[in-house]
C-alpha cells in the first residue's frame, strides 16, 4: 500500500496507539482492559508501519523479533508464577503492596500485574508473527 | 432475553456448520469463526443472564438472584483468546496453502488420502 | 514443598529457554537434558503417589471447588511417566532425523509447547482447565504437523487441524452445558453433585457432546478420517511423537470423565462404548491390510488399537479398566517404537513404500531386532508386553459376558499380526528390489540414532517380564476410578 494519508498519519496514530494500549494494561485489573487487550492495540501499533510502507520496516528497520516478544512474556509469566513459591506459600499465589505515592494516591501492585505485563508481551508478538507471516513472500 | 440469544445460538451454529460444509477453504473458515462465536455465547448464556448486577455479595446484594456469575465471564473471555489464536493460525495456514498450491478448495486435498 | 506442578514448570522454563538460546548446539542438549529432568521428575512424583495416595494442589491458594486443583492419582501418574519416556526417547530422536538447523530450533520450542499441554492435561482436575491445555497442544502440533510446509504437510494439516477444530468446539459448548446444569467445573465436586442425580436426559446432552469431541481426539470409529489422511505427511519425528501421545490423551480423557461423573445410564453408555470399540478395532484393522506404505499400515493401527483401550473402558469392571490402562501403556511406547524403526527403515533405503524396499535383514540385522520387539508387542505375542495387556482385556470380556466383542478383539489381533508379518516380509525378508550392480555407499546407522528404539524396547520386554507389577499399579488405577470417592474426599475435603 502506498498512501500518504496513512504514511503521515502512521507517525502519530503509532505513539497514541501505545499510550492507549498502556493505559488499558494498567487499569485492566479493577475495568476493562488488560493485557490481552492492551497487547493487541499495542501489537497494531508496531504493525501500523506494515499497513502504511512496507512490512519489511518491521523486521529490518525496527529490528523487531516476535519470537522474542513471545519470549519475554512467557518469562514474565514465569516469574510471576513463582512469586507464590518464593513467599513460602502455593504456585501462583497473589501477593500485593500498596504503595502512598504523593499524587496520585495509594497503589496496589501485584503478582497478577506481572503476569498481565507478559501476556502483554506475548499478545503483541503473536499478532506482529501474524501480520509478518501473512506478508511475507 | 434467554430465549432470544438462545435462538442467535442456534441461528450461529446453524450458520456455521452450512459454512463448514462448502468446499472453499475460506468459506469454512468463516464457519469456524460463527461456531466458536456460537459457542462462546452458549458458555456466556450457561449461567443465565443478569444484567447490572455486581459479581459479588456485599451488604446491598444479599440474594441469589441479584447475583451475577462472573465465572462464565472469565470462561468466555479465555475462550475468545484461545479462539483468535486458532483463528490466526488457520488463516496463516490456509494463506501459506494458497501460496504452495494456488487452490481454495478441499476437493484438490484429495492426493493425500489415496497415495499408493 | 509440593511438586505436583513440576511436570508443567519444566516443559515451561525449557520452552522459554529454547526461545532465548538459539544455538544449534545449545537447543540440541538443551532439549535431550530437558527431557531427562522431566523424566527423573516424573520418576519422583510417582515415588510420592505410591507413598502418600492420591496429591493435590490448589493454585492460587484458592481452595477447592473455588480454584483450579491440580490432581496426581495412579492414572495421571502412569500416563506421565510413560508420556516422559516417550519424550526423553523423542527428544534424543530428533536430534539426528530432523533435518536443518532451523526447523530443530522450531521443533523443540513447539515440541516443549506441546509437552505442556499434554502434562497439564494428564494433572488438572477442573474441566475448563482441561480445555485450556487440550488448546495449548492443539495449537503446538498444528505448528509441528505442518513445520516442513511442504504441499503434502500443508494439505494433511488443513485436515488434521479443520476436524480437532470442531471437536474443541464441542468439548467447550459440552463444558457450557454442564456449567449450566451444575454450576461447577471441578472434577470432584462435578462428580459429588452428579453421582447423585438421576435426571441422565439433560446430562446425556453434554455427556455425548464431550464424547464425539475426545472421540475425534482420540480417532474412535466413525471420527478418525483426519489421523490417517495427515499422520503419515509430517517429519517423522513429529509421527512418532504423535503416534504415541497425541490420541492416547483422547482416550485419558475419556475414561477419566466417563468412569468420575458421566455415570448415569450405565447401559446405553457401555453398549455405545462396545460398539464403537469393536467398530474402531475391525475397521482399523482391516484398512491396514489394504496399505503397502509402512506409515500408512501403522497409522490404521493406531486406530485399531484405539478401539481396545475404549473396550476397557466399556466393559467397566475394575478389570477391564485396569486392561484398557495396561493396553494404553503398552501401546504408547510399542507404538512409537515401530515409527522410530520406520524412520530407520527411511534413512537406509529412502523409502517408505514396501515394495520398494527389501533385504534389510542382511543389510542391518540390528534393525531387524529392533522392529521385532515392538511388531510383535503390538501384535500381542508372548512374553512382550502386547500379550498381556490383550489377555487381561480378552479376560475381562469374558468375565463379564461381552463375546462378541471380545470375539473381534481376538481376531483383530489376528490382523495386527498378519500386517507386522506382512512388513517383516516385505522390509527385511525379501531380496532388495534394488539392483545390486551400482551398489550404494551404505548408510550405517549410528548409536545416537537407535538408541532410543533400543530404549523403548527395553521397556516393552520389561512390561511384559514384570506385567505382574504393572497390572498391579494399573489395577490400583482401575480401583480408584471405580470408587472415586477417594478421589472425590482428597480433592475436596482433605486439604
Amino acid at each position: 500500500m502506498n498512501s500518504v494519508i496513512l504514511q503521515i498519519a502512521a507517525r502519530y496514530v503509532r505513539w497514541m496507539l501505545l499510550i492507549f494500549a498502556l493505559v488499558a494494561l494498567i487499569r485492566g485489573h479493577n475495568y476493562p482492559g488488560g493485557g490481552f487487550i492492551g497487547g493487541l492495540l499495542a501489537g497494531l501499533a508496531l504493525i501500523y508501519d506494515g499497513f502504511a510502507f512496507d512490512h519489511k520496516r518491521i523486521s529490518k528497520k525496527r529490528k523487531i523479533n516476535p519470537v522474542g516478544y513471545i519470549g519475554v512474556g512467557l518469562l514474565l509469566i514465569f516469574i510471576s508464577l513463582l512469586f507464590g513459591i518464593l513467599s513460602g506459600d502455593v504456585l501462583m499465589k497473589g501477593i500485593w503492596i500498596s504503595l502512598n505515592l504523593p499524587l496520585l494516591g495509594q497503589l496496589k501492585l501485584g503478582t497478577p500485574f506481572i503476569f498481565d505485563i507478559g501476556v502483554f508481551f506475548v499478545v503483541i508478538g503473536i499478532t506482529i508473527l501474524f501480520f509478518l507471516s501473512l506478508k511475507r513472500r | 432475553m434467554e430465549v432470544l440469544i438462545a435462538i442467535l445460538v442456534g441461528f450461529l451454529y446453524a450458520a456455521g456448520v452450512y459454512m463448514i460444509l462448502r468446499r472453499s477453504i475460506v468459506k469454512f473458515i468463516i464457519g469456524i469463526i460463527l461456531l466458536s462465536n456460537a459457542t462462546n455465547l452458549l458458555v456466556f448464556l450457561s449461567a443465565g443472564l443478569t444484567a447490572g448486577s455486581p459479581a459479588f455479595l456485599s451488604d446491598q446484594v444479599s440474594s441469589q438472584q441479584e447475583f451475577s456469575d462472573p465465572l462464565p465471564q472469565a470462561l468466555v473471555l479465555t475462550a475468545v483468546v484461545i479462539g483468535l489464536g486458532i483463528v490466526v493460525f488457520t488463516i496463516a495456514l490456509k494463506y501459506k496453502f494458497f501460496e504452495v498450491t494456488g487452490a481454495d478448495d478441499l476437493d484438490q486435498l484429495k492426493p493425500t488420502d489415496n497415495q499408493k | 514443598m509440593n511438586c505436583v506442578a513440576l511436570p508443567i514448570l519444566i516443559p515451561l522454563v525449557l520452552m522459554i529457554m529454547q526461545i532465548f538460546f538459539r544455538r544449534k548446539i545449545f537447543s540440541q542438549w538443551l532439549g535431550i537434558s530437558g527431557s531427562l529432568l522431566l523424566l527423573l521428575s516424573t520418576f519422583y512424583l510417582f515415588g510420592q503417589v505410591t507413598k502418600h495416595g492420591i496429591l493435590t494442589l490448589n493454585v492460587g491458594g484458592w481452595p477447592a471447588p473455588y480454584g483450579i486443583t491440580l490432581v496426581i492419582d495412579y492414572l495421571s501418574i502412569l500416563m506421565l511417566v510413560i508420556s516422559a519416556v516417550i519424550i526423553f526417547c523423542i527428544s534424543i530422536y530428533a536430534v539426528s532425523f530432523l533435518k536443518t538447523t532451523g526447523e530443530k530450533q522450531r521443533f523443540y520450542i513447539a515440541f516443549y509447547a506441546l509437552i505442556l499441554g499434554l502434562n497439564g492435561a494428564f494433572i488438572t482436575g477442573d474441566v475448563f482447565n482441561l480445555y485450556v491445555w487440550f488448546e495449548v497442544m492443539l495449537i503446538s502440533s498444528f505448528v509441528l504437523i505442518t513445520l516442513g510446509s511442504s504441499r503434502e504437510q500443508l494439505s494433511g494439516g488443513i485436515k488434521y487441524l479443520s476436524l480437532n477444530l470442531i471437536g474443541s468446539l464441542l468439548f467447550l459448548a459440552g463444558i457450557g452445558l454442564l456449567f449450566g446444569k451444575t454450576g461447577t467445573l471441578n472434577m470432584a465436586q462435578l462428580a459429588e453433585i452428579l453421582r447423585e442425580d438421576d435426571s441422565a436426559i439433560l446430562l446425556n446432552t453434554s455427556a455425548m457432546l464431550f464424547f464425539v469431541a475426545f472421540g475425534i481426539k482420540a480417532a474412535i470409529f466413525p471420527l478418525f478420517f483426519w489421523l490417517p489422511a495427515s499422520y503419515h505427511t509430517p517429519n517423522i519425528t513429529i509421527t512418532s511423537l504423535f503416534a504415541g501421545l497425541l490420541t492416547k490423551v483422547g482416550v485419558y480423557t475419556m475414561i477419566r470423565f466417563f468412569t468420575l461423573f458421566f455415570v448415569q445410564d450405565q447401559p446405553f453408555w457401555h453398549n455405545l462404548l462396545l460398539t464403537l470399540a469393536g467398530l474402531t478395532m475391525f475397521i482399523g484393522g482391516s484398512a491396514a491390510i489394504a496399505q503397502y506404505e509402512i506409515r500408512k499400515i501403522l497409522s490404521y493401527h493406531i486406530i485399531s488399537q484405539i478401539g481396545y483401550m475404549v473396550m476397557g473402558l466399556g466393559i467397566f469392571t475394575p478389570l477391564g479398566l485396569a486392561g484398557g490402562i495396561f493396553f494404553t501403556l503398552h501401546n504408547m511406547i510399542a507404538k512409537t517404537n515401530t515409527f522410530l524403526v520406520s524412520g530407520m527403515v527411511f534413512k537406509l533405503k529412502g523409502n517408505y513404500h514396501l515394495k520398494n524396499i527389501g533385504g534389510l535383514v542382511k543389510e542391518s540385522p540390528l534393525l531387524a531386532v529392533l522392529f521385532i520387539i515392538p511388531a510383535f508387542a503390538l501384535a500381542g505375542v508372548p512374553p512382550l508386553s502386547g500379550f498381556f495387556a490383550k489377555f487381561i482385556l480378552i479376560k475381562a470380556g469374558f468375565e463379564d459376558g461381552h463375546y462378541f466383542v471380545t470375539a473381534v478383539a481376538v481376531f483383530t489381533g489376528l490382523l495386527t499380526l498378519y500386517s507386522m508379518i506382512k512388513i517383516w516380509n516385505e522390509a527385511f525378508l525379501k531380496k532388495s528390489p534394488e539392483d545390486p550392480s551400482h551398489e550404494k555407499d551404505k548408510i550405517k546407522l549410528s548409536l545416537l540414532e537407535v538408541l532410543p528404539s533400543i530404549l523403548l524396547g527395553l521397556i516393552s520386554l520389561g512390561m511384559g517380564i514384570f506385567a505382574s507389577s504393572v497390572f498391579g499399579y494399573t489395577m490400583e488405577a482401575a480401583n480408584q476410578l471405580i470408587n472415586p470417592s477417594i478421589y472425590i474426599e482428597t480433592v475436596l475435603y482433605n486439604q
